[in-house]
């Protein structure tokens, strides 16, 4: 086990480490740089000289990784250019945004979808099963970029719920949290729908598959209730296929949470990494980026563990 | 094959096909006095209550700053059927536009650009997708049949990119190039990058396919007969992992979609003379569209194609798990 782990680390350091240099480099290839986007057409070519020597832009690109490197290994990502402030001040407040919201949207998804699964996958027919059938079905269709297009749109209309950002200007009555709370509904809601169908639908698929089992029969027979059979004996080895899910669902929370962030005006990783991106702040996009990929690396590695926790049978 | 998905997705298709002579106006026609504009939907009867072929009413400018309209009930413009080359339009264009989704915020017509976009939209996804297919089935044909050091190094490559970040990769990749282009250089840029992205989903499938079907006794027997490497993986081995192709493909198509309207949400897809339904919803996004709801009616459209798509599936083996809902 201690092996596996260590060997999974390796291989986290070095996609954190490829992506972040990948992305360095390809922001500099890029056409145009932070100079000439920020200064614009006011500036002289002697000025725009100045402002690039100042801020280390204009050695080659080569000299600039190396230098970029040498200082990250020493857990300095250099000056975000457009913020004037250290990269590693900058990504761990983005990122604990996107994590606030990434792992609501998660707890959301597990409390909808998880238990209307189990119904649904323990029933043959009626209309409880065919409305959660449908419902899921709809909501599959609707990738977390429509959900929040749509839950903005009703938002707005109906005023109940503030429909951008993460935090009202001031503090309203209720206090910060509440505040929090309330501007996290729209864009959880966006994340957590879709997953909550994509695990109601894996769910449903377990359970079917469980309750024709021979001791699901035997347990019926020993005149344990329905209920008590679902909830407890067919819960307990359905739940495998769906902890295996969580592994593939944190690729589609990055993904899906850097459209809602840019439709909400959440301020998280995804919206810092498009500013980054538009200002061609070099080293900026380098720090998203890798961070980025620690969440997706950790994410994946911790769903590994918990997949060996409930299921003996995959530990290594 | 749910019979429902499947026409929904062949009437997005048809729809894309004809937009020109489904479309009451051309792409880029406008309409000033008619900004924000709601749809003029047609009517049969009357306030008097007497009937009449299909017509409609025109739109007058109530208040400016509000963009509110009222409708002129007092003359009917009926709409002209077949008249240059469309299907139908209205029959004073100029004054009295058919409106059937509204107008967006610089007065084109939504409906037509809604038709033309599925052109941009749909096709995008679709080569994306064929090209997903060609280098996936490549690749894990190879992988598969080769095994062996060829097989490891393959299969690395695309766990690798698989692990990757996907939105992030794509957003870096785009924006690395010059942030105007041309819209065919965009159209084969994106393509390409969600090909790529795409492959890797497809390669370990075929891979695992190739594989298991190559130690079966109708392989043997091909080869015995003196079949090469190239026509026994071709002919006799990928074709077994037809099913396996054509269920994950029709997952990458609505992540490609997807993918494509949120890259041009955040002004990274195509350019401005050119209607996707991503750069739809990015010029909505631009104004209060709660105030003008028909401005997301490229979000209803994707939303159909995809439950299409998705509904098109029930009852196909269970090719979900494979990871593919991570591009969305």
């Amino acid at each position: 086990m201690s092996r596996y782990l260590v060997r999974r680390l390796a291989f986290a350091i070095f996609l954190v480490i490829a992506v972040s240099s990948a992305s360095l480099v390809l922001a500099r290839l890029a056409p145009g740089d932070f100079v000439a986007s920020s200064l614009g057409g006011q500036a002289s070519a002697q000025e725009m000289a100045q402002a690039r020597a100042r801020l280390g832009l204009d050695k080659s690109i080569g000299a600039q990784y190396v230098g970029w490197i040498v200082a990250a290994a020493h857990l300095d990502f250099g000056q975000s250019l457009a913020y004037d402030r250290p990269v590693r001040d900058l990504i761990p407040e983005r990122a604990a945004n996107t994590a606030i919201l990434a792992l609501t949207a998660i707890v959301l998804a597990t409390l909808v979808g998880l238990p209307l699964g189990v119904i649904s996958g323990s029933r043959r027919g009626g209309v409880l099963r065919g409305a959660i059938r449908s419902a899921s079905l709809v909501l599959l269709s609707m990738p977390p970029l429509l959900t929040s297009l749509f839950l903005v749109f009703l938002a707005a209309r109906s005023g109940w719920l503030p429909i951008a950002g993460m935090r009202s200007a001031q503090t309203p009555d209720g206090g910060a949290l509440l505040d929090l709370i309330r501007h996290l509904v729209v864009p959880a809601a966006a994340i957590g729908l879709p997953l909550a169908a994509m695990i109601e639908r894996v769910q449903a698929q377990a359970m079917r598959e469980v309750a024709d089992q021979p001791f699901v029969l035997a347990t019926i027979a020993r005149g344990v209730p329905p209920a008590r059979v679902v909830w407890r004996d067919a819960l307990k080895p359905a739940l495998r296929p769906v902890a295996s899910v969580y592994g593939l669902i944190i690729g589609t929370l990055l993904s899906g949470s850097f459209a809602v962030e840019v439709i909400t005006a959440w301020p998280g990783l995804g919206n810092l990494m498009l500013n980054a991106l538009r200002a061609r702040d070099v080293y900026l996009v380098a720090g998203c980026a890798g961070a980025g990929a620690v969440f997706l690396a950790f994410g994946t590695l911790i769903s590994d563990l918990a997949l060996a926790l409930v299921d003996p049978r995959g530990r290594v | 094959m749910n019979r429902f998905g499947v026409a929904l997705v062949a009437i997005a298709c048809v729809t894309a096909l004809a937009a020109p002579g489904l479309a009451p106006h051309a792409i880029d026609d406008q309409f000033p006095g008619l900004l924000n504009a709601p749809p003029t939907l047609p009517h049969v009867q009357d306030d008097a209550g007497s009937w009449h072929a299909p017509y409609i009413y025109r739109w007058r400018l109530v208040n400016q700053l509000e963009q509110r309209y009222e409708a002129d009930r007092s003359a009917r413009v009926p709409l002209a059927w077949f008249s240059n080359g469309r299907l139908v339009g209205s029959a004073d264009d100029r004054q009295a536009p058919l409106l059937l989704l509204g107008a967006d915020s610089f007065g084109h017509d939504v409906f037509s650009r809604l038709l033309f976009g599925a052109r941009i939209s749909l096709s995008l996804a679709a080569v994306a997708a064929i090209g997903a297919m060609l280098i996936g089935g490549a690749i894990g044909g190879i992988a598969g049949y080769a095994g062996g050091a060829t097989d490891d190094l393959l299969m690395r490559a695309t766990d690798f990119v698989m692990v990757l970040p996907a939105m992030y990769v794509v957003l870096a990749l785009r924006a690395v190039l010059p942030p105007v282009l041309a819209p065919a250089v965009v159209f084969s840029l994106l393509a390409a990058i969600f090909a790529l992205v795409g492959a890797p989903f497809i390669a370990r499938g075929v891979r695992a396919i190739v594989r298991t079907e190559r130690g079966l006794d109708y392989a043997t027997a091909a080869q015995a007969l003196g079949a090469s490497d190239a026509r026994l993986l071709v002919r006799h081995l990928l074709p077994a992992a037809r099913g396996f192709i054509a269920i994950e493909m029709t997952l990458l198509v609505p992540a490609f979609i997807v993918a494509e309207a949120t890259l041009s949400y955040v002004g990274l897809g195509f350019p401005d003379p050119i209607a996707s339904w991503g750069t739809m919803l990015h010029d909505a996004s631009n104004i209060r569209f709660a105030d003008f709801p028909w401005l997301l009616s490229p979000a209803a459209a994707m939303f159909f194609v995809v439950l299409g798509l998705n509904l098109a599936l029930e009852g196909a083996p269970e090719g979900r798990g494979s990871g593919i809902e991570s591009l969305r």
